[in-house]
């Protein structure tokens, strides 16, 4: 399933590193961050993607201890 | 600006002045280190913050991290100044940075709300306000003047001027009356219509628009990607260098301050963000900038391939022309012009292809259906029929052929009695402004191909009227695919190849090309879909304004790295040096920030 979320991150750097670190989890098919869209994009496997979501605000989280990350 | 902004400008404001005031106070020790932590802390307190949080999470390498290590050192080595002017206008960089992106971001969520939230639905004769995604599919929707139309759909009732310039970028209004298809996202100008839904709201036309250039950031471009890979490198190359320079000098002449010094210089200008930011605000604003114009570009991987396109290949009919047939030329033996014409429209009566609708129009007279007996369609031939007692032929040449006449192959041949009778040569005219925008694709380097399924010598003819470099006629459909292939494999190698069709029966090709353009796309889902880049109307000059504008957004990307990237490496070796400070080089890195987002921000502009 592919769903987008609403990200609000500082720099898009910081963006990049979300996404990189997003996308090594496991069950996660492709992740995109865009920082100009504030815009964050998961693709999965699964169609349930509440759990996987926890992990992703927690892995975003330890990169960007500011961002938030809401459902759209 | 926001709250948030205001306040970190409040911030860079009072810190700054502090920091002037306290230059002019005469004391020394730790009472001077005391007065300077105060404006240093209030500028700076986020991001040591930040940055302790960060090193908890194990992530080193950040740009606060960066700026509190080398701010903390310059004040260790007991430049206090030197200290808070660096934070100060790092916090201004970063503020620069926020405002404009919010500006940008902005401008084109401006240019993008072109939905609009309610529809006055019609039910059980009264008008009430409803929310478009609950209408449903023929529905009765009433959109007055100065209004967006909310959904896609047709006209049942009035006349009125149509203003499609957010979806087309074409400023002269449209006219639309009872029985016109109307899409959603243009506004209403002059009268009030009913309307029948045709589509539900999520499926309108102005849905899916949106759709698309939202979505369009997920398509990276190579630069992008390319700069992302930079920065992840650079950063921890760049610290390892300061701490070898503080570190090895020193050994050998034991001048710890002064290594420490310069190699403070190279963490301030470790931080990646100038690139980072400004290549993907680049093509965000050329991808806006494209839409303002009637161009959707589906990701900054197609506005970067644009740039490079080396061929563009044109689908014939409905793209290059206007794909409306007309009779161009009777050629009569035997009879006059008018009355060759007359057979031919008495013996087309009841065809429905788009040639005896020419033929028909041609013609413009009454049809006395009395006249005409024993009609018969030859499916892929023509059609016979007997008017007025006398046996008549009117087709292609196989028709003709198998009655023994034989005649040259293109045109509209006829046969009255087993003789020949004439020939009505129809053509489809070319659209106007195709050669002006044929000739600007050359004179941008492009080499430009028509493919077409239509006879050698009419695919000639056009090709010469238009002005096409190359062209190849006579293909099937399946042929075309194969055409492209060869076609890629030629020109692949200097370049991107590029396919612009009306995206309705060439979506195989669109999707085989590097590139698939889909024109004319107003209200078709199917070209939207299989296409890369989808330009709204069908004018062929908004394909070089595509090209143009991703030439100058990738022109501006390439600016930036170059420009950023030699501003660092100058500041790196004159910091190895000794002769860059601190002062030079936060200096030298926010102003790359600002210029390169100002450059960025042109993008967005463009007319």
């Amino acid at each position: 399933m592919k769903k987008a979320y609403k990200i609000d991150i500082d720099c898009a750097n910081c963006a990049a590193k979300v996404e990189a670190a997003v996308n090594k989890l496991e069950g996660v098919k492709k992740c995109t961050v865009s920082f100009m869209t504030g815009k964050l994009t998961l693709e999965t496997d699964s169609d349930d993607q509440t759990g996987i979501m926890k992990e992703v605000i927690k892995t975003a989280k330890k990169i960007e201890p500011d961002c938030e990350i809401t459902a759209k | 600006m926001t709250k948030r902004e205001k306040k970190d400008l409040a911030r860079i404001i009072v810190s700054a002045a502090l920091l002037i005031v306290i230059n002019f106070i005469p004391v020394d020790g730790w009472v001077r280190f005391a007065l300077y932590l105060v404006p240093y802390l209030i500028v700076g307190f986020e991001v040591l913050k930040k940055s302790a949080v960060n090193i908890a999470h194990g992530q080193v390498f950040d740009e606060n991290f960066l700026m509190a290590v080398a701010t903390i050192g310059a004040f260790a080595i007991g430049e206090y100044n030197e200290a808070c002017f660096v934070m100060i206008f790092y916090e201004v960089g970063e503020l620069f940075e926020h405002v404009a992106v919010g500006k940008s971001r902005k401008s084109i969520a401006s240019l993008m709300d072109i939905r609009p939230d309610t529809a006055n639905l019609e039910r059980d004769g009264e008008i009430e306000e409803a929310d478009p995604d609950e209408v449903e599919i023929g529905s009765v929707i009433v959109v007055r003047p100065g209004e967006r139309v909310p959904i896609d759909g047709e006209i049942i009732e009035g006349e009125t001027l149509l203003d499609t310039v957010a979806l087309t970028g074409e400023a002269v209004p449209r006219s639309a009356r009872a029985g016109d298809a109307i899409i959603s996202g243009c506004v209403n100008l002059t009268a009030t219509v009913r309307v029948r839904t045709t589509k539900e709201a999520g499926e309108s036309t102005v849905a899916k628009i949106l759709e698309l250039v939202e979505n369009s950031a997920d398509n990276k471009a190579k630069s992008e990607d390319f700069i992302t890979r930079f920065a992840k490198y650079y950063t921890p190359v760049v610290v390892i260098g300061a701490v070898l320079l503080a570190i090895v000098p020193s050994l050998f002449d034991g001048q710890w301050t002064k290594w420490i010094h310069q190699a403070l210089t190279f963490l301030v200008i470790s931080c990646p963000c100038a690139l980072v930011l400004s290549v993907p605000l680049s093509f965000f604003g050329g991808i806006g900038g494209a839409s303002k114009n009637g161009i959707l570009i589906k990701g900054s991987n197609y506005l970067e391939a644009l740039s490079k396109t080396s061929a563009a290949v044109f689908d014939k009919t409905g793209t290059l022309t206007k794909g409306e047939f007309a009779v161009q030329k009777v050629e009569p033996a035997g009879m006059t012009e008018s009355e060759l014409l007359e057979l031919a429209a008495y013996a087309e009566l009841d065809s429905s292809h788009p040639i005896a609708e020419s033929i028909r129009a041609a013609y413009g007279g009454k049809i006395d259906r009395e006249r005409v007996t024993e009609w018969k369609n030859e499916a892929g031939k023509g059609v016979t029929a007997v008017i007025n007692g006398e046996r008549v032929l009117c087709g292609n040449e196989k028709l003709l052929r198998e009655a023994g006449i034989e005649v040259g192959r293109t045109g509209v041949h006829l046969a009255r009695n087993g003789e020949y009778a004439g020939s009505i040569k129809i053509s489809d005219s070319v659209k106007p402004g195709a050669r002006e925008a044929l000739e600007a694709l050359g004179r941008g380097g492009v080499t430009t191909i028509m493919l077409t399924g239509d006879h050698r010598s009419a695919a000639e003819e056009i090709a010469a009227e238009v002005g096409i470099d190359e062209y190849h006629a006579e293909l099937l459909p399946q042929d075309k695919v194969s055409k492209i292939e060869e076609i890629i494999e030629k020109y692949g190698k200097t370049g991107k190849v590029l396919f612009c069709g009306d995206g309705i029966n060439d979506a195989p090709v669109l999707a085989r090309a590097d590139i698939g353009v889909a024109m004319g796309a107003m209200g078709s889902d199917a070209a939207i879909e299989a296409s890369d880049v989808v330009l709204m109307d069908d004018k062929l000059e908004k394909l070089s304004k595509a090209i143009e504008i991703s030439r100058k957004t990738n022109r501006i990307v390439t600016e930036n790295i170059v420009f950023a990237l030699a501003v660092k490496a100058v500041v790196l070796a004159l910091g190895l040096f000794g002769a860059a400070t601190m002062w030079e080089a936060v200096f030298a890195d926010v102003g790359v920030l600002v210029l390169c987002i100002l450059n960025a921000m042109r993008c967005l502009r463009f007319k």
